[in-house]
Order: structure tokens, then sequence, then C-alpha cells
């Protein structure tokens, strides 16, 4: 186990080749993915507790929305057309508070350590951001469940299914990597808990997750059309609702997502390493 | 510097680094010899901390130089990072997974081959005396069982040099024994370089070779414990009273504010 002999020289290494970074940046990034991984199966209760809000909205919202018909959704029911709605909501909000974890984690000395071994910033932060879709797909996982409770008509084609998982992983890396921008910007978690409240109400009522754009005054329109939850809204409504095809085609909404999370991710990547200094 | 006839493992020169007007550390200037264990001692506020922040690679100098297991500071942090090990002062152990769990994610980090990664894992975590907990949730361990699993850590890679800030920082006189037996077996076994920031004027004598007392951001006193005890002439000097003559006047400063003191407490509050 010693053979390890600190007194020889330094010996130049290798040039690391293109091939070597790769399959290392991997490795790296299953560690970090693993670790929120092991995290979750030790302590699943948050999944559980999170259930509790779609669950509020899809039964008693829905259901008394359903009644009164006040919102144009034709030809899908009130309830089909909230689902995928509320499935997104119930994805922003387990992401939006994502950073509170890099908080705790500046407040112990976890995040230097990361940031002293040799993984690359853009691992460290865009394996995080893919393992908060763990959370986002349980949160998916429950609302589907509710929903076929509910006797709504979605659709299950195994494509659709896969197009849904890929749009919440999308979904949940770019709200959670928002999240950590802003740990990263205010540090603390009073300030941090501010201001995921202050954003989380905005982002959820100016997108087309409760009502359809047509619906919305004329001012807030393009607000909910620079809103990216608008477009997880519609990547699942045109996967989810059997003939829906949505206010966009699904390879916008996907470029969006994934041009906002690539953004985002390299954003963060900037300003992580400044949560050690 | 040492009469040691093989190069420096570490070596700063005029390493400087500035907050605004504040000079935190002023062109230092010191080298750490392979096998050495180097003690950085001073006040609050003296530069210890953001030395090592430095050398680490957490903190980008303001000027100067240093170059860690021959790879340049500034041109080369990827390597400087794969040469060393870091046990930072605040807690850096993940409470939520299993010890066992904490050393898996860190021999992913430093790319540790999958042939090699349990057998590494299982000598650390028995190096450190901790296999019967290794699958315990870190939350349960003792103040020393987490320092002990926070060296296993940062060991796994073989680091050339490692870092540790206040290693015994809230721990009790029977867990600081534990440590500090396990620094000097593993300087023994893996023949580590160590730099180490320390408050406790006995362990700095217990453990290091040479000692740099540092104050407003410079080193005023740098030597051997015993020479730098010798240099005051008085018989049975400490090192407690090397320490009062360079660092004395800042008595009133010590503790560090609010901020330091709220953090030092919660280290030994989680500790506990």
């Amino acid at each position: 186990m010693s053979q390890f002999v600190s007194s020889s020289p330094p010996i130049a290494p290798a040039p690391r080749g293109i091939g070597r970074t790769i399959s290392e940046g991997l490795g790296q990034g299953v560690a970090i993915f693993g670790l929120e991984a092991r995290k979750l199966a030790h302590d699943p209760s948050e999944l559980l507790f999170r259930a509790v809000q779609p669950a509020l909205w899809l039964i008693i919202f829905g259901g008394v929305f359903s009644s009164i018909h006040v919102i144009p959704t034709a030809p899908y029911t009130y309830l089909q057309f909230l689902t995928p709605g509320i499935l997104a909501q119930s994805v922003l909000f387990i992401s939006i508070f994502y950073g509170i974890a890099s908080i705790r984690e500046r407040e112990l000395g976890i995040i230097t350590k990361f940031l002293v071994s040799p993984t690359p910033r853009v691992i460290l932060v865009g394996a995080r951001g893919l393992s908060a879709s763990m959370r986002g797909l349980s949160q998916a996982l429950i609302v589907i469940l509710l929903a076929l409770g509910l006797g709504v008509a979605l659709n299950f084609d195994p494509l659709a299914l896969a197009g849904v998982v890929v749009a919440i992983i999308l979904g949940a890396a770019l709200f959670s990597t928002l999240s950590m921008i802003i740990a990263s910007i205010v540090k603390t978690q009073e300030r941090f808990l501010g201001i995921g409240q202050l954003l989380t109400m905005p982002l959820f009522f100016a997108s087309s997750a409760i009502y359809p754009l047509s619906v919305m005054p004329a001012w807030l329109r393009p607000i909910a059309l620079a809103n990216p939850l608008t477009y997880l809204v519609d990547a699942l409504r045109t996967l989810m609702l059997p003939g829906e095809t949505g206010l966009y085609p699904l390879w916008v909404d996907f470029a969006v997502l994934l041009g906002v999370t690539v953004l985002l991710t390299v954003v963060e990547s900037r300003l992580y390493p400044r949560m050690a200094q | 510097m040492s009469s040691s006839s093989s190069s420096p493992i570490l070596r700063t020169q005029e390493l400087t680094r500035r907050f605004g007007e504040f000079t935190a550390v002023d062109r230092l200037t010191l080298s750490v010899e392979p096998g050495e264990i180097f003690g950085l001692i001073g006040p609050n506020g003296a530069g210890k901390t953001t030395t090592i922040k430095m050398l680490t690679t957490l903190l980008p100098p303001t000027s100067g130089e240093a170059t860690i297991a021959g790879y340049d500071l500034r041109r080369d942090p990827a390597e400087v990072r794969r040469s060393i090990g870091y046990v930072p002062q605040l807690i850096s152990a993940d409470a939520q997974v299993s010890g066992y769990e904490n050393l898996w994610v860190f021999a992913r980090l430093y790319s540790i081959p999958r042939a090699e990664r349990e057998v590494r894992i299982r000598d650390a975590l028995e190096f450190m005396g901790l296999s019967g907990v290794a699958d315990e949730l870190v939350k349960n361990y003792s103040g020393g069982m987490i320092r002990r699993l926070e060296i296993a850590q940062a060991l796994m890679h073989r680091p050339r040099v490692l870092f540790l800030d206040e290693p015994t920082v809230g721990l009790d006189p029977l867990a600081r024994d534990a440590v500090w037996e396990q620094i000097e077996r593993l300087r023994g076994h893996y023949g580590t370089s160590l730099m180490l920031t320390t408050h406790y004027m006995e362990e700095a004598d217990r453990l290091c070779e040479r000692i740099a007392v540092m104050h407003r951001g410079k080193v005023v006193a740098l030597g051997t414990p015993a020479a730098l005890k010798a240099s005051l002439g008085a018989p049975n000097a400490t090192l407690q009273d090397v320490f009062t003559k360079y660092a004395g006047e800042e008595v009133e400063m010590a503790g560090g504010g609010y901020r330091e003191a709220g953090r030092t407490r919660r280290v030994a509050v989680r500790l506990e």
C-alpha cells in the first residue's frame, strides 16, 4: 500500500489526451451524481413531503376550476390541461431551492474540498444540475399517478413518455442551476430563501402552467414567452395530451430548455469557485 | 531554508494577496522540504488561512509565485490539485452519507482506477481506524472520527503535500491525541509533506519540524521549535513565549471578529 515515495523528484506526466480527459470527466460526473443519489436513498422524506403540493393543486384547484368552466381549454378538460402544468410547477418548486445545499456546504467546508479536487468546475456544476433531475423525476411519477387516479386521459405512448423524461431532466437542471447561481451570489441562507420565495410565484404565474397564454393580459404575454417554464409546460403538454401540437414545435421547446441550461451552467461554473474564497 | 539536499516540494516567492486596501499575505517567501511537517502559527488575521487558500488553488494570488511538486500554481492549477490534499478548518465530510461513501466520491473525483478504488478505500478506512464504522452515516460519527475521515479522504490519491487547516480545533484532548498520532503515522507511512496551521502551541511544538510565525501577513520568525525558543534567550522559554513576543500586541484582536468567531464555534459545536 505504501509504494509511494514522495522524495523522488516530480516527473512531468505524459500529456493528457482528450480521451483520458473525457473518461475522467465522466467518472467525476458519476461521482457527483452518485453522491446525490445516495443522499436521496438515505433520506427520501423530502420527496414524499413534496408530493403534497401537486396533490393539492390537482385535486382542489383543478377540481374547483374544472367545475366552474372559466378557463377555455377545449378540446381538453381543464384537468387534462392542468396536469402537465402542475408537473412543470412541481419540477420548478423542487429545483428552485436546490441551491440551499450549496449554501450549507459553504457554511461547512464541503465546497472547498470539491474545488481543491482536480474536477473541472463545469463538471462540478453540470453534474449537480443533472442530479437534481432525480428529484424532478420523482415528482413526475407522483403527478402522473395522481392524474391517473383522477381519471385524466394522458398520452402513454412510450416515445412520448421518453420525451417527458428528457423534458423533466432539462427543466430540473435549468431551475436547479439557476438556484445555484442565486446561492453563489447571495451566499447566506436568509437572503437565498427570500429571493427563492420572491422568484417562485412570478415564474409560476407568468407561465402557461395553469391558464393558456391566450387568456393573459397583453402585457403579461411577452413576459411569459421569456419565461423558461413556459417552454417546459409547452413541451410537457405537447407530449402528454393526445393530439396536442403546442405553442411551438417540440424541438423549439427542447432547444430553449437546453440552451438556457447550458448558459446557466457556464455562468455558475464561473461563480461557484467564489463560494470558497 | 533547511539543510536538506533535495529540492523543496513547495516553494513560494513573494506570494501576496490583497483584499482591496488590506494586504492579507505580504510577500511570503518560504519552502517546505519533502516529508517535512511545516507549521504556520500566528493570531487570527495573520494570513495563515489566506496562504493555505492560495496554495490550494482556491484563491488566486495578487502577485508572487509558488510551485508545488514542481507545478506552477498559476500556470498549472489542475496539476497542483492532483498533487495536494486539503483538510479545511471547517467540516468537509458529508454528514448525510456514510464514511465509505464519502471516500468513494473522492476516489472517483481523483480518478483512482477502478481496480485500485476498493483497496484504497479499505486501506484508508483501516489506516484511520474507521473500518468498523464505514457504513454508518457520518452524522453519527464523533468529532475525532470526522476529522480522521477527512484526513483519509484527503490521502486516498497519495498527495505529495497535505494541507491541514486547524486540524484539531474543537476536539477534546483524547481525540486530539488520536489525530496527532495519525498525522505522525501518515507522514512515516506515505512520506507526505504537511503544512498545517494551528492555534495550539503544544500541537505545533509536538508535530512540526519547522514553524513560521506569521503576523500581519508576514513571516516574522522561522525555524525549528527548539531554535525559535532558544532565540528568546530565556531559559525554559516555550513556544507560547515565542508567539507572544512576535504577535503579542494583537491580544485585543484575538478571536478575529464576529464572523470568524461564529465559524470557529460552529465547527466546535458540530464536532462535539
